[in-house]
């Protein structure tokens, strides 16, 4: 390890580290979870099964690996990209050294929980995927580092690569980027979807083998243990909502896949008219696509649920629960003391936990509004669409799906700008808010 | 009002609860011997800790409780929060009262109560672990000071023995004057004398330091600044996440 980052060649690290973190940054994933590792009496570091964030951005991202591109050189010119071929930007290589000493010396400060290798496309696709084998594959059998390691396989990279790769790391991930193929080569014209789906083929077939493998011999290798996740860039490109989540929801049928990201689009290229021009970045469209998608995976919803053809893009001023709430009111009001799980878990305002909290509470006796409200259940959202034993609420079916809506909606942006000079006369919509849970 | 004085220790606490079935007086409020007491009371009982006694309510709620059960009431404990004693007691005898386990009726009020806290001091195990920053020193130990909210020390020891079995590590708790040392073979617990318990401010002076600490200190507050989003930055979401009470602590905030 010779002090390699001493004195002169720090600068020079620091310069490579700054460059290819900038590179490396708006790739989004940054779980550390679905793998429990423990160390070995040598080694160092473990993971346990969900993640930890070491720190977070000053945009409110979780850092929990030490994300970093191997190099941000790159042959491919995708118009999406920062690092495409034809933008002038400066541009650095670390050593297969450097990335270990770095990645052990941080992790031993506990700074992160391992490292997110991506890298730009040099040569070829498998010269480059190698070279990122390489580093996982050190940390991995010379320096025993037992944290976590995610890599990206590289589209087009070759099976015996990508086979290997899945030995050393706990996660692989191939990013989609464009949900549809047209317009994929419209923006990077030097990928298809083959070469995006080739490799993640490869992933799932090599944890679907091992799983078998170690079903025989308990010693069997692991297989990218935490499976593999993907990105899609959400505004650059003219998809709808529906066609996003229907992708997901494909793809979450498949037996590796556990996370799907979407990352809004930043304006990295503002020069390339092939993009469309934006102030900021769609974020609370990005979130909402992940309310949505959480829906599909705690949740029990179906992607036609959510969206269909006639509400194709979810709606930016309620979340997708509500909305879907708001268009089945005859599937509501639901009696919170005797409704499945399932159905308790539809309300707006409840979510897993509160969901899990009423079924094993109400075994012990009946549960009210005091109750739900000491639980921590949005009851300003879930009064309408649920029913206790006690006193009838007045339910969406009774005030109409519009008012509701109209309620909601109001109270967020409307309620701070009161005037509390004003007398405040109980009429209407004010009267049915003092009514109520006071 | 009938109140009972103890040690405030755990084991003082079980026999709390031992005394007050032995006489079947159920206190309304804890103390600790020279506490100041309210000015009417009915009652006043002072109890003496015996471990014996704590022994046998300890087997008996290990025969009531699931083993979650137990966790949440040794963390409710670990909160240190106004109350949380008196609490235990109550919770302690709906336990054993009822017939059949209480432990997940969380229509009550004490039971999810209880679970309230220990979320918190479970969250709280969990920033210690997130936001915990090694700093190496010249005689190769891993040094970090915390002052963790509640006195989750004791419950992050496992995590870092596990994952760091190579290096020498120190954990100290600056607000509650105790730490953990780990020498490769165990984890002992450690107090510092009153007069270098001043000289921890929690970050160490350049001579203590090994020769490349500083360095790696850098590197990463660099590599912090250039992760970060411009055209996304959200302050409040920032804070919300990694709360600035930890920031005294960490390279990339300092």
């Amino acid at each position: 390890m010779c002090g390699i980052v001493l004195g002169c060649m720090e600068e020079r690290i620091l310069e490579k580290l700054k460059i290819l973190a900038e590179s490396a940054k708006y790739d989004v994933s940054c779980a550390s979870s679905g793998t429990s590792r423990r160390n070995g009496s040598q080694g160092l570091g473990n993971t346990s099964g969900w993640g930890i964030c070491h720190s977070f951005t000053e945009d409110g991202r979780c850092v929990s690996l030490l994300k970093i591109m191997l190099t941000n050189y790159c042959m491919y010119d995708c118009a999406y990209c920062i690092n495409r071929r034809s933008n002038d930007l400066r541009r650095a290589t670390f050593s297969v050294m450097e990335l270990v000493t770095l990645t052990m010396e941080f992790y031993r400060r506990n700074y992160i929980e391992g490292l997110f290798l991506s890298s730009g496309v040099v040569r070829n696709p498998d010269y480059t995927m190698e070279r990122l084998v390489r580093v996982a594959k050190d940390l991995r059998t010379v320096y025993r580092f037992n944290g976590y390691i995610h890599l990206k396989a590289i589209p087009g990279a070759s099976a015996e690569l990508v086979r290997e790769a899945g030995l050393y790391a706990d996660r692989l991930s191939v990013n989609i980027e464009i949900p549809t193929e047209k317009n994929l080569q419209l923006l990077a014209p030097d990928k298809n979807y083959r070469s995006v789906f080739t490799p993640m083929h490869y992933i799932q077939q090599g944890v679907l083998e091992s799983r078998e493998d170690r079903k025989k011999f308990r010693s069997a290798p692991r297989f990218a243990p935490a499976g593999q996740s993907t990105q899609m860039i959400v505004g650059a490109t003219s998809e709808t909502d529906k066609e996003i989540l229907s992708l997901s929801s494909a793809l979450y049928q498949r037996p590796t896949l556990k996370r799907v990201y979407y990352s809004g689009f930043v304006p990295v290229n503002a020069y390339d008219k092939r993009l469309p021009v934006l102030k900021q970045p769609p974020l609370v469209r990005e979130n909402r696509l992940y309310q949505a998608d959480w829906l599909m995976r705690f949740y029990q919803f179906e992607v036609h649920e959510i969206v269909d053809d006639s509400y194709p893009n979810l709606e930016l001023e309620i979340d997708p629960k509500l909305a879907w709430a708001l268009r089945h009111p005859e599937k509501f009001p639901v009696d919170v003391n005797r409704a499945d799980y399932e159905l308790i878990l539809r309300v707006p305002g409840i979510g897993v936990k509160s969901a899990n909290l009423i079924v094993s509470s109400r075994r012990y006796g009946k549960v009210g509004i005091y109750q739900l409200k000491k639980m921590g259940i949005v009851l300003k959202k879930a009064r309408y669409f649920i029913t206790t034993h006690e006193f009838p609420l007045q339910t969406v079916n009774e005030l109409s799906p519009e008012y509701v809506r109209k309620v909601l909606t109001r109270s967020s942006r409307t309620q701070k700008a009161a005037d509390d000079r004003q007398l405040k006369l109980p009429f209407e919509d004010t009267l049915h808010d003092t009514l109520y849970l006071r | 009002m009938i109140l009972f004085i103890y040690d405030r220790t755990f084991e003082g606490l079980l026999t709390v609860v031992f005394e007050a079935y032995d006489r079947k007086l159920f206190p309304d409020a804890l103390f600790e011997s020279g506490e100041p007491l309210p000015l009417f009371y009915e009652q006043l009982m002072e109890v003496v800790t015996v471990p014996a006694k704590a022994d046998r309510v300890w087997k008996g709620l290990k025969k009531k409780l699931s083993d979650t059960g137990l966790a949440f009431l040794m963390s409710c404990w670990l909160s240190e929060l106004p109350g949380s004693d008196v609490l235990l007691v109550r919770y302690m005898r709906k336990i054993f009262d009822s017939p059949e386990s209480v432990e997940f009726n969380f229509g009550d009020a004490d039971v999810l109560e209880i679970s309230k806290i220990s979320k918190k001091v479970s969250n709280e195990r969990e920033r210690v672990i997130q936001f915990v920053r090694f700093q190496k020193t010249a005689d190769e130990i891993y040094f970090a000071a915390v002052e963790p909210l509640y006195n989750v020390l004791s419950l992050v020891v496992p995590h870092f023995k596990d994952r760091y079995r190579g290096q020498k590590w120190l954990l100290y708790d600056v607000r509650r004057g105790y730490g953990y040392y780990y020498d490769l073979k165990e984890v002992i617990e450690v107090h510092f004398g009153e007069d270098t318990h001043r000289l921890i401010s929690g970050r160490l002076s350049g001579e203590l330091l090994a020769e490349d600490e500083k360095q790696y200190q850098r590197l990463w507050k660099e590599y912090f600044k250039s992760i970060t989003i411009r055209e996304r930055l959200n302050p409040k979401l920032h804070r919300q996440h990694m709360p600035p009470r930890f920031w005294k602590y960490l390279p990339e905030k300092y």
